[in-house]
């Protein structure tokens, strides 16, 4: 089996369209409604995940054999607290800001559920390899979905894409507002409910 | 009446099926059954009864009831704008009504251009009727917003409302939440500037060059219950946009500052008047309204809190803000109350009884009507299951006993 074969593509792929973690599975809802009201501090949610996923596929992959299967919760567990303690502190060291943004979310990243779904759906049964692609696949996916939402809500809500401010002065003395909903948490539901209707309508078995 | 029925049969054949414009059969079918009651009857097999009324002709009947406080609001407006400018006394009445006509007119075709626009083509999409929804939806609209709300947050409003609270669950009937409120609601928490505080009630600049004027000296757009809820001590002086006190009876006359069509009590009572005679709106609803926020009131009343919102008589958190329009219009609503008679008591008293706990604990929201009718539209599924349960025990009790 070589390094693209199809099937590793067919992994990397699935989880970015059609098997979506966020909109086909609805995992990790509540950090999509919690860090979507700006731009950046979503960015950095979907790649801090997307690290943490692929890497604790690929540790947790290669233990595989090991790990009895009783205390597999615990070991997964203990794999992704350590990662996700790394990336805390990373972020808390090069971008401060943005993890006072976070604030507990980036902690929380422990109980994503994409995360446990993962290990226990790919990474307990396939090669080292294959879960790194698919780490990063669900990673990007559910990335994805959250730079969507967010550039909606922050665009609208604030009239601004990463701090920019790119709704013109004159388009507020004109009468414009920003759309004050868009920044509270009900609105990304909304948001995700869209897409989610958009991809199903355009494929129907889904 | 003859000629019309002629010329819609004459049009007939170009709309129906293999005609020339039958992709337009839905809209054709809509125009029809509202100007004329169709003539079809169910077939003689089977049990279904025909009501002699349908829902086109109870939409209208609300649309009709609606009209006095409709009229009213208009009229307020104007003489709110007047009463800014200092000129009330010397504009005469058709002046002032002129005036308030000229500036919700916009607001009525915005929300019926948006809305009808958005449910002709679901209906022509889905090859299905048109529902007839949103007639009364259209006119409420603009009846709950501020003079000033300007018309594209209204447009962005109704498009939302009647996407997300009513189309996404299956159109007309199946809606859960009242779409008007949540129009409203939309409005509230997306444009808070536009939708609340003191600057938006009344209107200071001119329409169409009628109504020219300066703002007089210690103006104040403030709503009755606005002023309530900033009220320093524990009883609040009400007056109106010229600093004047205001009297109870110009308060349930409506000569006060708020929501374009809530303000006149006896507006909104002819408007009851003609909804009860012709059994549209449930009296157990709309009593069972008044009688939990009267109680809870009282109760705030006698409670000795201190403060404005909590001192306020009992009586008189009826005739501020939307309380009467909130329950003889919205709460009625068929769809989303309570279908249970027993449970209809149970939804109208927990209105009451939030309307007024909004009112009186949360400073931050003067008015409770909208939130304690969303609140309820929620929970009404959920009364009406307790009291069809309650009814089966009961029943099942009485069976085993015998």
């Amino acid at each position: 089996m070589g390094l693209f074969s199809k099937k590793s593509k067919e992994v990397f792929v699935t989880p970015l369209l059609g098997n979506n973690p966020v909109t086909m599975q609805i995992l990790g809802i509540c950090s999509a409604l919690a860090v979507t009201a700006k731009l950046e501090p979503a960015l950095v949610m979907g790649i801090s995940v997307t690290i943490i996923v692929a890497l604790s596929n690929v540790v947790i992959s290669l233990m595989r054999n090991t790990i009895p299967s009783r205390i597999r919760i615990i070991v997964q567990l203990v794999v992704v607290a350590a990662l996700v303690t790394i990336v805390s502190q990373v972020l808390k060291a090069f971008a401060y800001d943005v993890s006072v943004q976070l604030s507990v979310y980036v902690g929380l990243i422990i109980t994503n559920c994409i995360l446990m779904g993962r290990l226990e759906a790919f990474a307990m049964g396939n090669s080292p390899w294959d879960s790194l692609l698919d780490g990063l696949g669900n990673g990007f996916g559910y990335a994805m979905i959250l730079v969507i939402v967010a550039f909606i809500r922050e665009l609208l809500g604030s009239g601004t894409l990463l701090g920019f401010t790119i709704i013109p002065q004159c388009a507020y003395e004109a009468g414009y507002l920003n759309n004050g909903l868009m920044l509270m948490p009900p609105m990304a539901l909304i948001i995700i409910g869209c897409i989610i209707w958009v991809q199903r309508s355009k494929n129907p078995e889904l | 009446m003859g000629n019309i029925r002629k010329y819609i049969d004459k049009i007939k054949p170009t709309f129906s099926e293999g005609g020339k414009l039958s992709m337009f059969r839905s809209v054709f079918e809509g125009f029809e059954t509202f100007l004329l009651v169709p003539n079809e009857t169910s077939k003689p097999k089977g049990v279904h009864i025909h009501d002699a009324i349908d829902s086109k002709r109870i939409m209208i009947m609300v649309v009709i009831a609606l009209m006095p406080a409709l009229l009213f609001g208009m009229y307020n407006v104007g003489y709110q704008h007047y009463l800014a400018i200092g000129q009330a006394a010397v504009a005469g009445f058709w002046s002032k009504f002129w005036f308030g006509f000229l500036a919700v007119l916009p607001k009525i075709l915005v929300t019926y251009i948006v809305g009808l626009g958005i449910e002709f083509t679901v209906a022509q999409w889905k090859g299905e009727e048109i529902h007839e929804g949103f007639l009364v939806t259209g006119i409420i609209l603009p009846m709950i917003v501020p003079v000033d709300c300007p018309l594209w947050i209204l447009a962005i409003a109704t498009a939302f409302a009647v996407i997300f609270a009513k189309e996404i669950f299956g159109g007309t009937g199946m809606n859960i939440v009242n779409v008007a409120l949540i129009a409203r609601a939309f409005l509230f928490f997306a444009y808070p500037s536009k939708m609340s505080g003191d600057n938006v009630w009344i209107r200071t600049t001119d329409v169409c060059g009628l109504g020219e004027g300066q703002v007089i000296d210690g103006f104040s757009g403030a709503t009755p219950l606005g002023q309530i809820a900033t009220a320093p001590d524990a009883t609040a002086q009400i007056t109106d946009a010229a600093g004047q006190a205001i009297s109870t009876w110009d308060a349930i006359a409506g000569f006060i500052p708020g929501s374009i069509g809530e303000t006149s009590v006896i507006a909104i009572a002819l408007g009851a008047i003609l909804l009860l005679c012709t059994g549209i709106a449930s009296w157990k609803t709309m009593l069972s309204v008044f009688v939990g926020g009267g109680l809870t009131a009282f109760l705030f009343n006698i409670g000795g809190i201190e403060s404005a919102a909590a001192n306020l008589p009992w009586y008189e958190h009826f005739i501020y803000g939307g309380f009467c329009f909130g329950a003889v219009f919205m709460a009625t609503d068929p769809v989303t109350s309570a279908r249970t008679e027993c449970g209809k008591y149970i939804y109208g008293f927990l209105i009451g009884v939030m309307a007024i706990l909004i009112r009186v604990l949360n400073p931050g929201y003067p008015e409770g009507m909208m939130l304690a009718i969303l609140l309820m539209n929620v929970c009404a599924p959920l009364i009406d299951y307790c009291v069809v349960q309650s009814n089966i025990s009961k029943r099942q009790k009485r069976a085993i006993k015998k």
